[in-house]
This record gives structure tokens, sequence and C-alpha cells, in this order.
């Protein structure tokens, strides 16, 4: 009943007779309880909404063997999603998404323990790579402590910050003024064992040793694409070790959401991976809709759909630009934003903004499409295709490039899978991942395309790949231009939004990845956790694997074809 | 007062001249010396029409900064083209973005390590206020709280036109400035002298830490 000031003065209106009706009670609290009555029943699904998750509750000390046997025997080698959550008197736990790449089949577990000063869960850094950046994010924003993780450290923030942001009983403004002292970095950190008894033993990890040559890149440089600090273990000019530091653009983008309301929620996106802000605001508004079973019109798909699709273009042009500028070509950057313009004038005869597009709603969309968007876009696709192979002639052949990127920063298909790095970047190696063929969304089931895979893993692969991407999306959009649906661009919903108690998840096919959704919902009109599946994590997380022994200059190489966008990771 | 002249736009519509002019007032309020004031500003031609900016950028507006260099709104034109990496040779920094605590004190280095004369632009209303992100736990709420800010472009992201505007304002302000003699525009302004009396404050705490 929090939300009786928060009533539009029309719907308080509607009750108001009733409310009089109610002989000597006054009328808004009168108004409040009518409403869900009169209101929010008839539309609730019967059954669970389609991307509703109920995952399974697994003591903590059976955790590990049975993620361990779902790894081993089910083959769940994908692990793509992990949130922290504090559930207040049921504790503080995690939810973790687990799927199978071989038979596409899924699985969600959950652990929680009720111990606020000491929480101690096991860790599953072992089995799946990814996990230990993860679990070190859960550490930072919950203080959960995972036993047999082999690094504790915060990640986003500060190593001297005070509390756990995300609690909900924590408040981070009151011990954690504005310090402008340089921040400490540790060498050295803690790990946790559990003992067969119960027991815990604290351990030490060295991460650089005395004998270690390490240089600092980032945050300020110019090839880190953002504010991105990595700590680089040298050996003459072969790399040993990386070690990244992320957080200088640690928003709490998920701390802030859950203090709004679901419509103002869709505005942070967009400044999450600000190159695929389409994407990002179409995943949660997405995931919202089907949370309340709200029907979007079939335009509204197909006008998604085009959206994402340009977005996705101009996001590899823009890829493509800075890795040129990035190995120095400047030429080829300026090709890039020259053709990125054209993508940039379609969006904002639409949308009103260039980069920041703010399109997307729950139930539809802002606004219909310009009458020029058809035109435009028609224009554009056999501009595109013609300049695409400028783009070949004058990048892709150069031998220096080759030679700086065939073979370099190799990662498996294992090794992707491991880290979840989907996108470009894992079906560079051959993995399969794409969530528009994975979990086909919007009006991806209606169009034929091919999903680019390689299976070089390299660099150049990398980079191939997302060239290929250019054309597929190109395909994709002559296929819809011409048959975008006649109906409402705006779906009818409620003044106040509210979403059924429940766990939710659904994902996009993002510029860079799969984007994800993770959302838990008491039935308020602003949710409870709202977690973001960010693209660029892994894609960090695999950075030390990928450099691992290649020179120091490849850093630059890899870094820009595994293509992260910071924002996105710290969020 | 002599009008600084920029090309594109005519004086009188550049927005918020009242406080340009009050500026203005306040650094010729002794008067100034004929010759002396020929030299600065052929000095200030000079440096006005070479900005070079740090690349330095946390977020979105970081992307719009890129497509005013690129060739459609064509930075160069201006003279801002020098894109610098290191703050050592930079005259501007453009802070485009969201500067959260763990970055403030990397920028608040990165300005210490330019050289004098140096300018702040805050670009975008990450950096003006926070922004959107005004409420975090994590964002610092505007820029000029720990570094001085001379020109600040609303927006998000400002359009191209939009740095481009700021951007001569910024060179409006450089036109006017005294070098020789007379006032020295940077060292009478009390508020950087709190900045340096912050600094010494800072650097005695961290000695005591």
């Amino acid at each position: 009943m929090t939300d009786i000031q928060d009533q539009t003065p029309a719907a308080g209106a509607q009750n108001q007779p009733q409310a009089a009706a109610n002989a000597g009670k006054p009328a808004a609290p009168a108004a409040a309880a009518v409403k869900p009555a009169a209101k929010a029943q008839p539309e609730a699904p019967a059954q669970p909404a389609e991307n509703q998750i109920e995952p399974r509750f697994v003591e903590p000390s059976a955790l590990h063997a049975e993620m361990k046997r779902l790894r081993d025997e089910e083959k769940m080698d994908f692990l793509e999603c992990l949130t922290g959550l504090d559930w207040q008197e049921e504790g503080l736990g995690v939810v973790y998404n687990l799927e199978s790449t071989a038979t596409g089949r899924r699985a969600y577990l959950k652990t929680a323990t009720t111990d606020r000063e000491n929480p101690l869960l096991p860790s599953v850094s072992d089995l799946w790579d990814i996990a230990n950046i993860y679990e070190r994010e859960v550490y930072d924003f919950y203080g959960i402590k995972f036993t047999g993780h082999p690094d504790m450290r915060r990640i986003y923030l500060r190593e001297d910050w005070v509390g756990y942001p995300f609690r909900k009983d924590d408040d981070p403004l009151k011990e954690n003024p504005l310090r402008m002292t340089n921040e400490p970095l540790a060498d050295v950190t803690e790990t946790l064992t559990l003992n067969a008894d119960g027991t815990v033993t604290r351990g030490e990890n060295r991460i650089f040793g005395d004998g270690d040559y390490v240089v600092n890149i980032g945050p300020q440089h110019p090839s880190t694409h953002g504010v991105l600090h990595f700590r680089v273990s040298l050996d003459g000019e072969r790399i040993r070790k990386i070690d990244p530091v992320l957080g200088y653009i640690h928003r709490g983008i998920e701390k802030m959401n859950e203090s709004l309301t679901y419509p103002q929620t869709l505005a942070l996106t967009d400044r999450l991976d600000y190159l695929g802000a389409m994407q990002n605001r179409h995943a949660l508004c997405m995931c919202i809709e089907k949370a309340m079973g709200l029907e979007v019109s079939d335009r509204v798909q197909v006008i998604r759909t085009i959206m994402d699709e340009l977005q996705r273009i101009d996001s590899h042009i823009l890829y493509f630009s800075c890795l040129c500028q990035d190995l120095g070509a400047t030429t080829a950057f300026l090709y890039g934003f020259r053709d990125r313009e054209k993508i940039l004038d379609i969006f904002e005869e639409t949308c009103g903004g260039r980069l920041i597009l703010n399109y997307n709603t729950i139930g539809g969309v802002m606004a219909d499409i310009h009458p020029n968007f058809q035109k435009r876009v028609k224009e554009f696709i056999p501009y595109m295709r013609k300049n695409l192979q400028e783009y070949h002639d004058i990048f892709t052949g150069n031998v220096i490039f080759q030679n700086r990127s065939k073979g370099v920063g190799v990662l498996t298909k294992e090794q992707c899978i491991s880290f979840g790095c989907t996108g470009g970047t894992g079906r560079a190696a051959g993995w399969h991942n794409d969530v528009r063929k994975r979990m086909p969304y919007a009006a991806y089931d209606k169009v034929k395309f091919n999903e680019i895979t390689r299976t070089e893993g390299d660099s150049f692969a990398r980079y191939m790949v997302r060239m290929d991407e250019i054309l597929e999306s190109l395909n994709i959009i002559e296929q819809l231009i011409d048959n975008i649906p006649e109906g409402p661009f705006q779906a009818k919903t409620k003044p106040i939004i509210k979403v059924p108690a429940g766990t939710y998840y659904s994902a996009v096919e993002g510029s860079r990845g799969e984007f994800g959704v993770f959302l838990e919902s008491k039935g308020d009109k602003s949710p409870y956790r709202l977690h973001y599946r960010a693209t660029g994590l892994p894609l960090v997380a695999a950075m030390d694997t990928a450099c691992r022994n290649s020179l120091i200059a490849d850093l630059i190489t890899i870094g820009g074809t595994l293509d992260y966008v910071v924002p996105d990771i710290d969020r | 007062m002599k009008k600084p002249k920029i090309k594109s736009i005519p004086y009188d519509e550049f927005k918020d001249n009242e406080t340009f002019e009050k500026l203005v007032a306040e650094l010729n309020a002794k008067g100034t010396n004929v010759i002396v004031r020929k030299l600065d500003e052929l000095i200030d031609w000079g440096r006005s029409n070479s900005l070079w900016p740090l690349t330095f950028a946390t977020s979105c507006c970081g992307i719009e900064f890129m497509a005013v260099c690129a060739a459609r709104y064509d930075i160069a034109r201006f003279g801002f083209e020098v894109t610098r990496n290191s703050p050592r040779q930079a005259d501007v920094i453009l802070v485009s973005g969201t500067i959260t605590t763990k970055m403030a004190p990397v920028l608040k280095r990165l300005y210490d390590q330019m050289a004098d004369p140096k300018y702040v632009v805050a670009i975008g209303g990450c950096s003006i206020s926070g922004g959107p992100f005004r409420k975090s736990y994590h964002v610092v709420q505007g820029v000029d709280q720990i570094i001085p800010v001379d020109v600040y472009v609303p927006g998000c992201p400002p359009r191209p036109e939009s740095f481009l505007y700021g951007m001569m304002q910024l060179q409006r302000k450089v036109k006017v400035e005294n070098f020789f003699g007379t006032t020295n525009r940077k060292q009478k302004d009390p508020y950087r002298k709190s900045m340096e009396e912050k600094n010494e404050e800072l650097y005695n705490e961290e000695e005591q830490a």
C-alpha cells in the first residue's frame, strides 16, 4: 500500500464513488484498497509468466557437489548468470543460471545463508572460470565470502570502502565520503578454505610477487576503450599475468533501480552499454512485459527488431573504427564514422536522440516510426553493402593488420564457454551462442539469417565475425523493412506498473553478446532486485587467458577485438 | 571593452554574454597598458586557436566526442583536433562522462599533471551535477567539486553542435585573458587559491596517513 500518494488523479477519481460508499473512511486508503482488486486481477496470468524462473533451493553444504554433478553429468557447461541477492530474513544468497551448450537445457539454483555478520558460501570458481569474477562482484556488493575462492578482493569499489552497498540495511553514503587519496591496491589477497569439520582456515594468495615487473595500463589510456585499469606483469615484452581493476565507472545502477519505478529504470539501461542502447532497453522492456503478461503488437516487435539490428550495425562500425585507430589506421576511423552518421540520422528522425535513444517503453515504443524511416533505411542498405567492401579494401587485407591479428589472443571454444564469452567472441571460436537463435524473441523467428561462426578463435576471426554480422543484420532489416505490420505502437498499460511477485530472466542478443535481465519482484512498483548480465564482464575476465604469453603490444589488439564497453562492465 | 571575435558566430548571438562581460570587466578593472594588451591579444589569438584537448572519456559523451572529431563535425576547423594522450601536452581537459568516486582522485591527478594555462570543460549532465546518477552512492555530484570548471556543456550526451559551441565559448574566454603584467586571472582567482589550499591539506593528510 505504498503507492497511495503516487496514484494518478484519474485513477483516484474513478475510485471516488466507491470510497464515498465506504462510509466513514478517508478517501485515499479506500481507493488504494479497491484498486488492486478491481484492476490488477483480471490481467494477471493464470499460468506462470513465460520468462518466470523458479530456482531450486540447495543447502550451502550440498551446493558444490550438486553443481559439480550438473556440470559433469548433465553437461551444464555455461554459467550464464550469477546474481547476489539480499532476501533479508531469509538471508543473503546467490541465484545461478546454468545452461547446457550441447542440449540447450537450462537449470536454476539458489542458495542462501542467514548469517549476516560473516556470511559464507561455497565457491564454484573451480568449475566455471567466470564464477571467479562474478563471485568477487557478489562479495563486493553483499559481503558474502566464498570458501575455496582464490581471490576474495573487492572488484568495483575501492579497497578501503566501508560496508556492502547492495544490502538492504546498508547506508553507503554514511561512511564513505569522497576520498581524494590514491586508492590502495593490494598485492596479497585472502582465501578461505572450508575444512571438513566446518571450521574455516584463512590463507594468503599472492597476486604479484616481489620479482614481478608490473606495468599499469589505464585507467586513463586511449586504447582501453574507457576507464579500465589493467595491472600487467611482464617478462621482457611477454605478458605473464593480467589483473583487471574495475569500477572506475561503477555508478551503482542496479542499486539505484531498487528505488525507482519500472518506467524510471528504463532510462538507465541506455547508459549501460551505450552502443547497445536499443537492445538493452529492449531486454528490460521484454522482461517486464512478459512478467506482467502484457502483449505487444506485431508492429512493435518488428520495429524493435529493425532498431536492434541498426544498433548492431552502428556498434560494429564503431568497433571497426576504434580498432583501426588503436592499431594506427586513422583513415579507416574516419570511414567508419562517416557511415555511422547515416544510422544516427535514421535514429534521430524517429527517436530524437543520437546515442542515448530512450525509444522502447513498457508495452511498445515511445513514438511511431518517422514517415521517412523506411525510405532512409532502404537507401542505407545498398550504401552500407558497398562501403563494407571499402573497409575490407583499406583495412582487412592490410599485411600489418593481418600479422598483428592472426593467431594472436586465441580463445578456444572450451575457454569461451567456461568464461561465458558470448557474442562475436564466442562465435569466433565456434560456439553457437546467438540468443536470436537459442531463444528467439521479437520478430527473429520470422526472418531467415545465418549465425556467423568461425573456428580459429583468434583476433582476426573475432574481427571477421563482426564484419560478416553487419551483412547479416542488413539482410534481416531488408526482410522486415517492407513488411512492418499495421497496429498500435504502444499497448495500453496501467498508470502504475507493477510486476507480479516472482523471479524472471530474459535475454537479448546485444551488440557484443548476451545481455540478460534478472528481475526479482515482490509485487511492488519498484523491482526488489534488478541485475543485468553484462556482456563485457566475461570478456574482461578472459583477458588474462587470452593475453598470456602475448606481446604487450598485442594487448591492444586483443582488447580491441574482444570489444568490451566499460560502462557496461561496471554498471 | 573590445569584443572578442569568433568567426562563425557574431558576438551578440552568444548566450549568456552578461556573465562574460562581467568577467572581462573584472579582468580589466585596474585598466590595461596599450602595448601589453596588444601583445596579450597576439598570444591569446594563438592560444585560442590551438587548444589541444586531452583524450579523456569515461562513458557515453566520449563517443560523441569521437563523432565531433570525425569528418562530419570536424573539430579541426577550430584547431582542437590535436588530441593528446598525455596530460602533460594538453591544454584543455574535456571531462566527458560520469566521474565516480573511484575515478575522482585519478581525474584530479590528471588535472594536476597538465601544464598551465589549463582549462576544464564539463561535458554532459553527469560531469556537471551527476546527471541521471545524482542519487547514486558512487558518483561525484559535479566535477566542480574537485577541479575548477571553465565551461559547462549540458546534454545527455550533448549534441556535437553543443560541443562546438561550448568550445567556442572557451575560445572567447581565452581571448580576453591577460598574460603580461596587469592581472593574471589564474592567480587572482579566489577559487583557485582555495584549490591550492585544499591540495596542501590533502598532501598533509596523506603524509599523516
